[in-house]
C-alpha cells in the first residue's frame, strides 16, 4: 500500500496517540517501576525521538510532572552502539526502532526497558564498563612497535579484508550479551569504606572471571587473524581457554540473531572453538 | 610513572591520536569524554580519508597538489603552512593507520584501494567499507586502551569538562570536570590541557552531527578567554534525510550514480511521485545548470534546494521542507551493487525502499570550519616546525586545541575526506610540541600551586550546578528553547544569509538566552541528571551562536560556505568580445579589492557578558597566491584569462 506521500507505510491504522510504557529505576539497587506516557501521533518517529518528546513534555499520561527518562544515545545512526535497550521485549538499538513499524507489530503500546544483563544506573541507562574491560583482557589491539613512520602495514587479500571488516564493525552495544543465556549479570556492591580504586580493582577481578560473551570471542578471531595481531595470538588463546572463555558458550546461537551489525558471531565462535582445541593440545605437549 | 600530566578533553579521532602519541612520548594522559570514547561522533564518517598515494602520484598528483586543492576548496581563508604540513604527512598517516589494523578496502593484488571525492581530480580517498570513521576511531581506541592497561592513560568516560582553571598569570593549570552518573564535581591539576571536543552542530537544532556535538567544551574555553576563529563558516551538506531527531547524511554518490533531483511543478502536488508525469516534474538543477545538472558543486546544490523550498515555496511536503532525490529510473541491480550501503541507511530509517520510491532530502548543517584559534610555528620552507610548543596552542598558555574544534585547516569550506585527516594529523603532530611546552615550563609547578586555586574553581562550578535547583519550577522548558534556537540559527545562518535577517536573529537569540538562564528543570535529583546537563550545555550554546551570527553579519562578501546574495560577484553578461573583456577586467578589479578587504580570519573574543567582539587577522597566503574560485560562474573562462595575465608580472617580480 502506498500513502499520499508515496511511502509504503499503512495509513489506515495510525492511532491518534502513542502510548509508551517505560520501566524506570531511580538508581542502582532501587526498585524499578513502570510509568506511562502519551504522545500525539506523528509519522516517521523512532524511539529516540519519542524519548526526546517525553523529555520536552515533562509529564506522564496522567499529567503529573515527572523527571525525563534517562537514556543513552549519540550518533542516532546505529553506529556508536550507545542506545541499546529492550523494546517490546527485544534487545535492539533505539535509534533504528521505527515507531510506525513497532505500532504495526503491537498497536496498543511501546514498551521500553533497560538491558537486564548490566547493572542499571538510572532508567534505561546501564553500566556497560564490563564490555570495555573485557577488551583489555583479550588484548584487542594490534601491538605495533611505535607510531613512527615505518611504511604501510602488510598487504592483505580482499577476502581477508572483508572478513576483518565484518568483525571490526562491532560497536560494543551489548545486544549479543543481553540475548545470551550464558552471559549473566554481575553487580558488585561497594563495601563500606572501600576506596574507589580498590572497588574498581575488585570489580574488575570479578568480571574478568565471568563469561566474556560473543563479541569478545569474535574480537579474538579478528586480532588473531590480523598479520601483526597474530604475533601474540597465543596470549589471546590463553585467555580464550581460560576462566570465562569459550568453554562457557553453550552454542545457543541467540547472539548472532540480535547483532544489529550482522556480525557472523557463531562462525567466529566455531573458528575459535577449533583454535582453542588446537591450542590446548599444543599447550599439553609444550608443558 | 610519568611525571607530566596532560588532560585531553574529547576522545574522537583528534583526542585519541593526541592521547596515544603523548602516552608514547611518556606523558601521563587523563582523557575526559561525555561518552565512552569508542562512541564518539567520529564513528559517523562514512566516505574516507585523503592522502596522496602511489597510484595518484603516477597520475601527476603530489603533496603539493593535495595542499593546493585544500586551499582552493577553502577559498584561501586558511593559513597555508599548517595545511602544507598536513598534506605532507597524509600518506604517512594512512600507512600508520594501516599498521594499526584499519580494515581499508583492498585491490585484488592486496594494495589499499582508493576512490575519488569532490574537489579533486585524483582518487586520493582511502576507505574502509562504508564506515571509515568508525574503523579509524576503533584502531585509535584500541591503542589508547593498550596505554590504559600500562597505566599511562586514565579515562574519565561519562564525565563532562566544565572549564579550564587559570592561575593569576592566566596560565592554564588544570580543569574542572563532573561525573555525569554521580554528579560529583572535581578539579584536576594538569601541566597542559587539550581541547578535542569536535563540532557544534547541535546549536542548529538538528544536523548530521551526533548528540554530543554541542560545542559546550569549546564555549567554556572561549568564555574563559580563548579566541574563536572564523565562526561564521558552517558547511551545509546538500542532501540529508530529514528526521525528527536527526538529519542523516545521504552521500553525494547517489547523484554521482545518476540520481535526479526534482519537485512537482504544482507546489505540494498531493499525488504520489510515481503518478506525477514527467512533464509535471521540475528537474530544477538540470534546467538551471544544464552543464553540470545534478552534479553541481556542493554549495550550489545546497543553495538551489534551499531556495526552491523556502523562497519559491515548492517543497514536496506542506509542513516539512524537502525535495525528491530520485533513483527509481535506475536498474535495481546497479543500485544494489554501487549504492547498497547508503540505500540501506535510508531504508532502515525511513522504512521506505529508495529503489522504488524517490527519497526525500533536504540540506543539513554538517561541519564547522571555524573553531578555537590556534597558533603554529612556520619553517623557512613553508611547513611547520614539528615539536614547537606553539603548534595547536590557543592564546591561553597551556591550552591546546585540535580536530573539528580548531579553526586551522579548512578555511571557508572543507573538502570531503579532509576532516578525518586533519583530526588525526593535528593530534599526532601537536603531541611533541605539547610535551616540549610542559617540559619547558615551571617544573613541578603542579604540586606547588595553591590549593585555593582549585577550591575556588570547584566552588564556582558547584554554585552554578546548585543554582539550577533553586530556580522557580514554572520557568521555560530547556528542550523547547533549544528547538527555537535551532530554528532561528538554521533560518538565518546557514545556506543563504541576509543582513536584516541576521540582525533579527541576533535579537531573537538574546531573548532565548535570557529565557534559557531562567529555564526550569523537570528533574531536581542529583543522580544522573541529564536534564540539568542539557540545560547547562544549552546556556553555553549562546556565546558560540552569537559569535556565528555576528561573524556572518559583519562579513559583507561571499566566500566558501558563507553566501550573501547581496554581495555576490556578478556574472559576465556581455556577448561582444570587447565588452566581455571590459566586464572581466572590472570583475577582477572587484575581486582584488574584495580579497584585500576580506581575505582575513574572523577572530571573536568573548566579553564578560558573553557578547562577541570581532577583529580580523591577516591570512598567511605566502605559498599559493589567492585566485578566484570560478565554479559555475558565467564567463569564468575570460575572467580566468584576465586574472592570469595580471598575475604574471607579479610572479616574475617575486621570483
Ligand atoms: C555524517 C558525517 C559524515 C562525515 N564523513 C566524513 C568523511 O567521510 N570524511 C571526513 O574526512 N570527514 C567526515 N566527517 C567529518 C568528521 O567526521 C568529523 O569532523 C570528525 O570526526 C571530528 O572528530 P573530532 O575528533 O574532532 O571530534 P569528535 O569525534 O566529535 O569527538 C569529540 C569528543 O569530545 C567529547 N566532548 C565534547 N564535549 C565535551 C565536554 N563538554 N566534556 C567532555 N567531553 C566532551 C565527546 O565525548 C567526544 O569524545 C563527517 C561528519 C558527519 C557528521
Ligand atoms: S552461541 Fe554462545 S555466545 Fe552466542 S548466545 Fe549462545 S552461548 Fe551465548
Ligand atoms: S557483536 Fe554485535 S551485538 Fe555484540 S556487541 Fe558487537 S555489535 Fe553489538
Ligand atoms: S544512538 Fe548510536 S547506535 Fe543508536
Amino acid at each position: 500500500m502506498t500513502d499520499s506521500n508515496g511511502s509504503q507505510r499503512q495509513g489506515s491504522h495510525r492511532p491518534r496517540e502513542i502510548r509508551v510504557r517505560v520501566r524506570r529505576q531511580d538508581g542502582p539497587g532501587q526498585t524499578p517501576y513502570w510509568e506511562t506516557f502519551l504522545l500525539p501521533y506523528e509519522p516517521d518517529l523512532n524511539v529516540i525521538s519519542v524519548l526526546q518528546k517525553i523529555a520536552a513534555l515533562g509529564k506522564d499520561a496522567e499529567g503529573k510532572r515527572v523527571p525525563p527518562v534517562a537514556w543513552e544515545c549519540n550518533c542516532l545512526e546505529e553506529i556508536c552502539g550507545a542506545c541499546t535497550m529492550v523494546i517490546n521485549g527485544r534487545v535492539r538499538q533505539a535509534c533504528t526502532a521505527l515507531v510506525d513499524r513497532l505500532l504495526e507489530q503491537q498497536p496498543d503500546e511501546i514498551r521500553l526497558e533497560p538491558m537486564s544483563k548490566f547493572p542499571v544506573i538510572r532508567d534505561l541507562v546501564v553500566d556497560r564498563a564490563r564490555i570495555f574491560a573485557t577488551l583489555k583482557k583479550i588484548q584487542a589491539w594490534v601491538p605495533v612497535d611505535n607510531y613512527l613512520n615505518l611504511g604501510p602495514g602488510p598487504r592483505q587479500s580482499q577476502e581477508n579484508q572483508e572478513l576483518a571488516y565484518l568483525l571490526s564493525k562491532c560497536m560494543s552495544c551489548g545486544c549479543c550479551m543481553e540475548a545470551c543465556p550464558q552471559y549473566l549479570k554481575i553487580e558488585v556492591p561497594r563495601l563500606p569504606g572501600e576506596s574507589e580504586d580498590d572497588y574498581r580493582r575488585r570489580e574488575m577481578e570479578i568480571t574478568n572471571r565471568a563469561f566474556m560473551g560473543a563479541a569478545a570471542l569474535a574480537q579474538i578471531d579478528l586480532f588473531n587473524s590480523n598479520p601483526i595481531g597474530a604475533m601474540n595470538a597465543r596470549e589471546r588463546l590463553d585467555v580464550l581457554i581460560g576462566e570465562g572463555g569459550i568453554q562457557v558458550c553453550g552454542n545457543a546461537q541467540n547472539c548472532v540473531k540480535v547483532c544489529p551489525k550482522e556480525i557472523p558471531l557463531t562462525t567466529s565462535i566455531a573458528r575459535m572453538g577449533r583454535a582453542a582445541t588446537i591450542h590446548m593440545v599444543r599447550r599439553w605437549f609444550d608443558l | 610513572m610519568a611525571s607530566y600530566r596532560v588532560v585531553v578533553v574529547g576522545g574522537g579521532l583528534a583526542g585519541l591520536s593526541a592521547t596515544m602519541k603523548l602516552a608514547e612520548l611518556g606523558a601521563e594522559v587523563w582523557l575526559i569524554s561525555l561518552t565512552p570514547v569508542k562512541r564518539s561522533h567520529s564513528c559517523c564518517a562514512q566516505g574516507g580519508i585523503n592522502s596522496v598515494n602511489n597510484l595518484t602520484r603516477q597520475l601527476g598528483d603530489s603533496e603539493w597538489a593535495h595542499f593546493e586543492d585544500t586551499v582552493y576548496g577553502g577559498d584561501f581563508l586558511q593559513h597555508q603552512p599548517p595545511v602544507k604540513e598536513m598534506a605532507d604527512w597524509a600518506p604517512r598517516i594512512i600507512d600508520l593507520m594501516d599498521r594499526l589494523g584499519v580494515t581499508f578496502n583492498r585491490t585484488p593484488e592486496g594494495f589499499r584501494d582508493q576512490r575519488r571525492f569532490g574537489g579533486t581530480l585524483y582518487p586520493r580517498t582511502s576507505f574502509a567499507g562504508a564506515t571509515t570513521g568508525q574503523q579509524l576511531l576503533y584502531a585509535l581506541d584500541e591503542q589508547v586502551r593498550r596505554w590504559e592497561v600500562t597505566g599511562h592513560v586514565r579515562k574519565f568516560e561519562f564525565w563532562e569538562y566544565l572549564g579550564p582553571i587559570l592561575d593569576q598569570n592566566g596560565v592554564c593549570r588544570g580543569c574542572t570536570i563532573q561525573d555525569l552518573v554521580s554528579m560529583e564535581i572535581r578539579t584536576i591539576p594538569a601541566d597542559a590541557l587539550v581541547i578535542a571536543s569536535g563540532g557544534c552542530g547541535v546549536i542548529f537544532g538538528r544536523s548530521t552531527m551526533s548528540m554530543a556535538c554541542n560545542g559546550s567544551a569549546v564555549s567554556r574555553t572561549y568564555q574563559a578567554g580563548a579566541r574563536y576563529g572564523n565562526p561564521e563558516f558552517i558547511q551545509v551538506h546538500p542532501t540529508a534525510i530529514p528526521g525528527s531527531d536527526k538529519l542523516r547524511l545521504m552521500s553525494e554518490s547517489a547523484r554521482g550514480e545518476g540520481g535526479r533531483v526534482w519537485v512537482p511543478r504544482k507546489p505540494q502536488d498531493p499525488r504520489p511521485p510515481h503518478q506525477i508525469p514527467e512533464h509535471e516534474r521540475y528537474y530544477f538543477l538540470e534546467e538551471r545548470y544544464p552543464k553540470y545538472g545534478n552534479l553541481v558543486p556542493r554549495d550550489i546544490a545546497t543553495r538551489e534546494i534551499f531556495k526552491i523550498c523556502t523562497q519559491e515555496g515548492r517543497s514536496v511536503e506542506k509542513d516539512r521542507l524537502c525535495v525528491y532525490l530520485d533513483l527509481t529510473h535506475l536498474p535495481r541491480e546497479l543500485l544494489d551493487r554501487k549504492l547498497g550501503g547508503i540505500l540501506e541507511i535510508y531504508e532502515k530509517f525511513q522504512g521506505v525502499d529508495p529503489r522504488s520510491v524517490p527519497m526525500k532530502i533536504f540540506p543539513a548543517v554538517h561541519y564547522s570550519m571555524g573553531g578555537l584559534w590556534v597558533d603554529y610555528e612556520r619553517t623557512a620552507a613553508g611547513g611547520l616546525r614539528v615539536g614547537s610548543p606553539r603548534n595547536q596552542h590557543t592564546n591561553i598558555t597551556g591550552i591546546f586545541a585540535m580536530g573539528e574544534c580548531d579553526y586551522q585547516y579548512h578555511g571557508a569550506n572543507r573538502l570531503g575526506a579532509n576532516s578525518l585527516l586533519s583530526c588525526i594529523f593535528s593530534g599526532l603532530m601537536a603531541a611533541p610540541g605539547i610535551l616540549a611546552y610542559v617540559k619547558d615550563g615551571d617544573q613541578g609547578a603542579r604540586d606547588r600551586l595553591p590549593s585555593s586555586l582549585f577550591e575556588q574553581a570547584e566552588r564556582l562550578h558547584k554554585e552554578r550546578f546548585q543554582e539550577f535547583f533553586r530556580r522557580p519550577r514554572d520557568g521555560d522548558n530547556p528542550y523547547l528553547i533549544h528547538q527555537d534556537l535551532g530554528r532561528v540559527m538554521t533560518a538565518a545562518a546557514t545556506v543563504v544569509r541576509h543582513n536584516e535577517e541576521l540582525d533579527r536573529a541576533y535579537e531573537k537569540v538574546l531573548e532565548l538566552e535570557a529565557r534559557a538562564k531562567r529555564c526550569a528543570l523537570s528533574d531536581t535529583g542529583s543522580w544522573t541528571n541529564q536534564n540539568l546537563v542539557f540545560a547547562r550545555a544549552l546556556e553555553d550554546m549562546f556565546p558560540i551562536a552569537k559569535a556565528i551570527l555576528r561573524g556572518a553579519r559583519m562579513r559583507d562578501e561571499c566566500r566558501g560556505a558563507h553566501y550573501k546574495p547581496e554581495f555576490e560577484m556578478p556574472s559576465i553578461t556581455a556577448d561582444d568580445p570587447a565588452e566581455t573583456r571590459r566586464q572581466a577586467e572590472a570583475w577582477c578589479d572587484r575581486f582584488a579589492e574584495n580579497t584585500r578587504r576580506w581575505l582575513k580570519s574572523t577572530i571573536a573574543t568573548c566579553d564578560p557578558d558573553g557578547e562577541p567582539t570581532i577583529h580580523y587577522e591577516e591570512v598567511d597566503t605566502s605559498l599559493i597566491p589567492p585566485r578566484p574560485r570560478l565554479y559555475g560562474v558565467v564567463g569564468g573562462q575570460i575572467i580566468e584569462e584576465v586574472w592570469r595575465e595580471r598575475q604574471k608580472p607579479q610572479v616574475a617580480a617575486t621570483v
